[in-house]
């Protein structure tokens, strides 16, 4: 017989080498859809790593990549550290990138120095308004957050194609349904002369590091901590469960709205509706290969944006579907899941006498 | 006001209503057999999206319509499957791997679909299921055109319901799914096995599930196209809350919601000059909120649900 039984202490090497191992796994798994669709996958991978450190312009590509990936998988992150399951992030980010073109478009002509900081707040602001909803629905009426943020994606799409071709339309746009281009002085600079890596990533990168001493260190974090293991308990333990709940959705909201605004008024200059391909979802799978660690995210997004960057290359230099990176995300995503288990508990065989434990 | 009368009125309308519930009735029966075995089963949506290409893609090489059918339910129970082993017997996050599961399965679902067709804009066409016009009842008034012009996988649809109703509620093993959902160690203390219980369970509701996106290729439209489910699958998971877990409130619960569906498309025509269209095509997914927050505090929750078990811990 198998038996399963939880470990005494969780390893940090384990905690640590999984992740990396998941990846590791999942990239070579990927050999397989590669000898699928025809492609050497030694050539293939040749051409990935290529596609990511070849060049100072393909690095700087995979950075922008990341940048919203470090947003919205914070946001993931804090939100599951307390139980809060927001998978909402893809509906969030749009309503951060509406409020920041709403603002940003030239209705309000300041300087830079205080328009800025506004779009900045307003996207947060905004995004963390999307995650309050469904968090109000949760508490009053017992509605799963789960259901409910999945379903307000696609309402929060459609709201978006609304205002694109009604009030955010850009009205010299020839009649395409995107919005007006922020201010020049709106825009967050960029990082480094034709490139197109910008100070978005300073700002998330900042923002992981507060996460991080936050999460260790405050009596926040520790609340945060507290909700998420054992909400009966926290109760128990005088936390206002709710209260706690709230606050994390705030905050989670508000990370999603700022890849939003990272991305339109950091990149892209003006708001369509395929501004993101899948950055709230992916940043789900940011956050469990971080383990939950904000650190973690970050070397856990620059790793998906590798992933991605390389695999678009790849795809151009050898015809293979792109659609690669999102199959080696999805299986990074599974490997950790299950590296996971191994981490958390030991498989006894017994029956061939007691286990030394 | 009189407008809506004349559309309630309607056989079309009805006849689309019961269309549009068609992949709904099978993605909701799907996931109340998982969850009344214990587990949710977030993994629907990309089970609908392999079901619709899988269907799709069998029927275009040439397995036949029926063949398309059997390749899709079989292509959803192998990522039922995934994500029953990975949520019995590992015990993880049912969320977590869900959600896995539905990023896992439209990915591979999406590069197959560009691997084999990798320079086309718009898929080939497959000859979809036909409307099944038998000749007396069809000529029925009223029931007629919007029962019996039903294509085949619709009547397959509401026989599930039946069939899913039955075996719950009417045999043994029906009994022990839903005890298992609900106290696992009574039924390990009768010698039944839980996991192989609740892994079946998973497995029959995600072929189930496939089904319903195979309807989309096969019935509802005759080709694959990205983005296609469009959150049908998180939309049958509010519908099992609204349906506290039973087949024929579920059939309840879809059939009102292609109605609502239906009403909408229609009133958009009627109303198209005053309202913006997206106002419309928000509805139904405003509606499942609704429908989760109005049934959410009273439902009855199958006990275990979300909850692992692990063989000799009590």
């Amino acid at each position: 017989m198998i038996r399963i039984e939880p470990r005494q202490h969780r390893s940090r090497t384990m905690d640590l080498g999984i992740p990396v191992l998941s990846a590791v796994i999942a990239l070579a798994f990927a050999a397989i859809p590669l000898m699928a669709a025809g492609a050497n996958p030694i050539t293939a991978y040749g051409e990935m790593v290529k596609g990511v450190f070849g060049s100072v312009f393909a690095l700087s590509e995979m950075l922008t990549r990341a940048t919203p990936l470090i947003f919205t998988g914070l946001a993931a992150a804090l939100a599951f550290r307390a139980k809060l399951w927001n998978i909402g992030a893809e509906g969030q980010l749009y309503l951060g990138a509406m409020a920041a073109v709403a603002v940003g478009a030239g209705w309000l002509d300041l300087p830079g120095l205080v328009l800025v900081p506004l779009i900045v707040i307003l996207g947060a602001a905004a995004g963390a308004a999307g995650m309050a909803v469904p968090t109000y629905l949760k508490s009053r009426f017992g509605a799963d957050e789960v259901v409910t943020t999945l379903l307000l994606n696609f309402i929060i799409l459609i709201f978006l194609q609304m205002m694109l071709e009604g009030p955010l339309k850009d009205p010299m746009g020839l009649g395409w349904p995107q919005s007006a281009p922020i201010l020049d002085q709106g825009m967050l600079p960029p990082l480094m002369d034709r490139m197109r890596v910008h100070s978005g990533l300073i700002l998330a990168l900042v923002l992981a590091a507060v996460a991080q001493f936050m999460l260790a260190r405050s009596v926040w974090g520790f609340r945060l901590r507290a909700v998420g293991e054992n909400a009966a308990a926290a109760r128990h333990a005088g936390i206002n469960v709710k209260r706690s709940l709230f606050g994390v959705a705030i905050i989670s909201g508000g990370l999603a709205g700022l890849a939003g605004v990272s991305e339109v008024a950091g990149l892209k200059g003006y708001l369509t509706a395929d501004l993101s391909p899948g950055f709230g979802y992916t940043g789900i799978v940011v956050a469990m290969l971080a383990g939950l660690s904000p650190v973690g995210v970050v070397i856990a997004a620059l790793f998906i944006a590798s992933v991605f960057v390389g695999a678009d290359s790849m795809s151009r230099a050898m015809g293979v579907s792109s659609f690669l990176a999102d199959l080696v995300v999805s299986m990074s995503l599974l490997c950790v899941l299950v590296g996971g288990f191994i981490a958390r508990y030991r498989i006894i065989r017994s029956g061939t006498g007691r286990a030394a434990s | 006001m009189m407008d809506i009368l004349n559309i309630l009125l309607s056989e079309s309308f009805w006849a689309a209503s019961l269309r549009i519930a068609t992949p709904l009735i099978f993605g909701v029966l799907g996931a109340l057999i998982c969850e009344r075995a214990g587990v949710l089963n977030l993994g629907i949506e990309g089970i609908f999206v392999v079901g619709a290409m899988c269907g799709w893609m069998a029927v275009w090489l040439g397995a036949g319509l029926w063949g398309g059918v059997l390749m899709a339910a079989l292509a959803g129970a192998f990522f039922g499957l995934l994500h029953a082993i990975l949520t019995v017997p590992l015990g993880l996050s049912q969320h977590v791997s869900g959600l896995g599961i539905t990023l896992f399965a439209t990915s591979v679902s999406y590069f197959t679909y560009r691997t084999a067709l990798p320079n086309v804009s718009s898929p080939p066409r497959i000859e979809p299921f036909q409307p099944l016009d038998l000749p007396v009842l069809s000529d029925l008034p009223f029931l007629g055109p919007v029962l019996f012009q039903q294509t085949a996988l619709t009547w397959l649809a509401l026989m599930m319901v039946g069939l899913v109703w039955y075996v719950l509620n009417r045999t043994a093993l029906g009994v022990a799914i839903q005890a298992v959902g609900d106290n696992p160690d009574s039924v390990d203390a009768q010698g039944l096995s839980v996991y192989g219980l609740r892994i079946g369970a998973i497995v029959a509701g995600s072929a189930l599930m496939a089904l319903g996106g195979a309807f989309l290729t096969m019935s509802a439209f005759d080709a694959f196209f990205f983005g296609m489910v469009n959150g049908r699958g998180w939309v049958c998971i509010a519908l099992v809350i609204f349906a506290s877990w039973r087949p024929g409130k579920a059939l309840f619960g879809a059939l009102l919601f292609g109605a609502f569906d239906a009403l909408q498309v229609r009133l958009q025509t009627e109303m198209g000059a005053l309202v913006p269209g997206q106002v419309f095509l928000m509805a139904p997914y405003i509606l499942s909120i609704m429908a989760l927050v109005i049934a959410a505090r009273s439902a009855d929750y199958p006990r275990a649900l979300l909850q692992p078990w692990f063989k000799g811990q009590r």
